[in-house]
């Protein structure tokens, strides 16, 4: 009855008519979204309430109804604490650099690949420095402990041009470079596909045009390429911010140790060691603290992102 | 033209020579380990070996292969990269169908479309979802790998955004035809989606191959961790009373290429769907990430 009503009725309608046909009822849409929906309350949703543990002394024995009160002392704890203030500026610290590096790298290799002009060689090229990606910080941990150990195949190319071994894992401060060069060897490849991908949509008259007007290559680049870039380079940069508390677990979980505990944790490792140590509190109190600082930082990023390059993800 | 001119030849000969060098230093760690794990003892203990092996030998493998906790892990990574990925993939592209209607066929769109945003851009924190998954009981069951992850936002938007794209005539012609939604969902949008699906299931696959932490945290015993979460203790904290070596064994081989060789079989299935992945994935990635 339904369907020969709906085809009658745009029998005699114009095409225009037909776009405004109801999309039937909506309860099958709520039926296919309902998997999803109760996992997410389940595994998402149900789990927030628990963040309350950050306002108590938490007994695992004695559960979220019966831990005592402690108000904001926790908060008060993380941040009077040495460790935490000195955990929340390696964070910072390691994170920020990663965002710039992480930034400036992927356009600079994407400028420059875009001038290959043997699709064989560029093809080639972007196979390989694609795959480290997709390989696991398990996996680049296990493989970065071996190459940069001291006897190493890097210390012993180093060794080779005389210059003296480095522990790259062992000190402070070169752990810090290598957490954020490995990083960035990892990701710059993948990151720069984005920027390909805008360069490959410029308009090629704009290039034709200052060809005329005697303009080189280096010039249309400052002139033409970089401000076409540059809507694509503000929302990455943007929605970038949002991970600036998050200096990636995976990597530096897998490559620290005692040696650089100092300079190198960051609160996601703080917060696993505390839950190990059985301070639940302390380590809901500090990852609450880096979700909140996270959510404004991500939202923030979005509606920037929205009022400034028109980007939306929905 | 401007590349007629001489500097920039120059320029031109450099920049592909500096790509290159850069593309093979993408490369060379794996190619390395490749070596370490064919190599013999002496060599590998000694460090010699840079990208060719020395005393060309299996034995490493052979030996993991025989280590009935390394097979174990090898089949529980596998399980849950395919039952991960189908159901991940059932839930994503069914959520994404109905939040792919516009507001006006569907009013609830809005409210589920902040629903799901939100859990992406907050969470809860490890310890209150640790306290949740011994709450519902999955402490050391399989389910505990598969299900928090079967929600992933960020795959139900690329995917959401790539059932906007397709032309709106589609689904009229289908209604018009008399089909009911879940035919349009089935029949009609899943057939044009093929390559975009493809590549988020080939996403979702390496996530769960990748995946190593959920194992530690909600496995206790080491029979049940997934081969990533087995390799993370043996390469990282180095515990090689896990790689099923015995002391005899290690007179004839070094525990240098033991690990080079699991590290090399966890890379293996990546290294086998990456052709696969590449000639998607361009098209999947900025079809999520840029929408004008």
């Amino acid at each position: 009855m339904k369907n020969t009503h709906i085809i009658t009725s745009t029998a005699q309608s114009s095409t225009a008519r037909i776009r405004r046909i109801p999309f039937q009822k909506t309860w099958r849409l709520h039926v296919l979204l309902l998997p999803a929906v109760v996992l997410a309350l389940v595994f998402k949703y149900a789990p927030m309430p628990g963040i309350i543990m950050a306002f108590q002394d938490f007994k695992p024995w004695l559960g979220i109804e019966g831990s005592p009160w402690v108000g904001w002392d926790n908060f008060k704890l993380m941040f009077t604490l040495n460790g935490t203030m000195q955990v929340i500026w390696n964070t910072l610290l390691i994170s920020v650099l990663k965002i710039i590096f992480g930034l400036v790298v992927p356009v600079l290799f994407a400028l420059l690949l875009n001038e290959v002009r043997n699709m064989g060689l560029k093809r080639s090229i972007q196979t390989m420095v694609y795959l480290p990606h997709f390989m696991s910080w398990v996996i680049l941990g296990g493989i970065l402990l071996d190459l940069l150990s001291i006897d190493g195949i890097v210390n012993r190319f180093l060794s080779f041009l005389n210059i003296d071994p480095v522990m790259f894992l062992g000190d402070g401060t070169w752990f810090r470079v290598t957490v954020i060069v490995s990083d960035l060897w990892k990701e710059f490849g993948f990151s720069a596909i984005v920027f390909l991908a805008a360069l490959s949509g410029i308009n090629p008259d704009l290039y034709e045009a200052a060809e005329i007007d005697g303009a080189g290559r280096l010039q249309q680049t400052i002139h033409i390429t970089l401000p076409s870039l540059m809507p694509i380079m503000v929302v990455v940069f943007t929605l970038s911010l949002g991970s600036m508390l998050n200096a990636n677990f995976d990597q530096i979980y897998n490559l620290i140790n005692p040696l650089v505990l100092k300079e190198g944790d960051i609160i996601d490792t703080f917060v696993f060691r505390s839950f190990q140590d059985g301070q639940y509190s302390l380590a809901t109190t500090v990852g609450l603290f880096k979700s909140l600082v996270g959510f404004i930082l991500i939202s923030g990023g979005y509606y920037i992102a929205y009022k400034w390059a028109n980007y939306r993800i929905f | 033209m401007y590349y007629k001119n001489k500097s920039y030849r120059t320029f031109y000969y450099f920049n592909i020579a500096l790509l290159i060098i850069v593309s093979i230093l993408c490369i060379m760690p794996m190619l390395h380990i490749l070596a370490v794990s064919f190599s013999g003892k002496s060599a590998a203990e000694s460090n010699l070996v840079t990208f060719f092996p020395i005393d060309f030998n299996m034995e490493s493998y052979a030996r993991t292969f025989e280590n009935p906790n390394f097979l174990n892990a090898i089949q529980t990574s596998v399980f849950r990269a395919i039952i991960g990925t189908l159901f991940g993939m059932a839930v994503t592209i069914m959520a994404a169908f109905s939040l792919s209607r516009s507001r006006v066929d569907f009013k609830a769109r809005t409210f589920y479309i902040w629903f799901f945003l939100f859990i992406m851009i907050f969470d809860a924190g490890l310890v209150p979802n640790y306290l949740l998954i011994e709450k519902v009981g999955l402490i050391n069951s399989f389910w505990a790998l598969i299900l928090p992850g079967l929600v992933n936002v960020w795959n139900m938007i690329l995917m959401m955004n790539f059932f906007r794209a397709l032309p709106k005539e589609l689904d009229e012609a289908a209604i018009v035809d008399g089909a009911s939604t879940f035919r349009i969902l089935f029949s009609v949008y899943l057939p044009v989606s093929l390559p975009a699906i493809a590549t988020i299931s080939l996403f979702t696959m390496i996530g769960h191959w990748n995946s190593w932490f959920d194992g530690m945290l909600y496995m206790r015993s080491q029979e049940q961790w997934p081969l990533a979460t087995l390799l993370q203790t043996i390469v990282v904290v180095q515990d090689f009373s896990k790689t099923g070596i015995t002391p005899e064994d290690l007179e004839l081989l070094s525990n240098r290429s033991v690990k080079a060789a699991q590290i090399f079989i966890a890379m293996l299935p990546i290294l086998v769907v990456y052709p696969f992945l590449q000639r998607f994935f361009v098209k999947g990635i900025v079809l999520g990430a840029v929408k004008e």
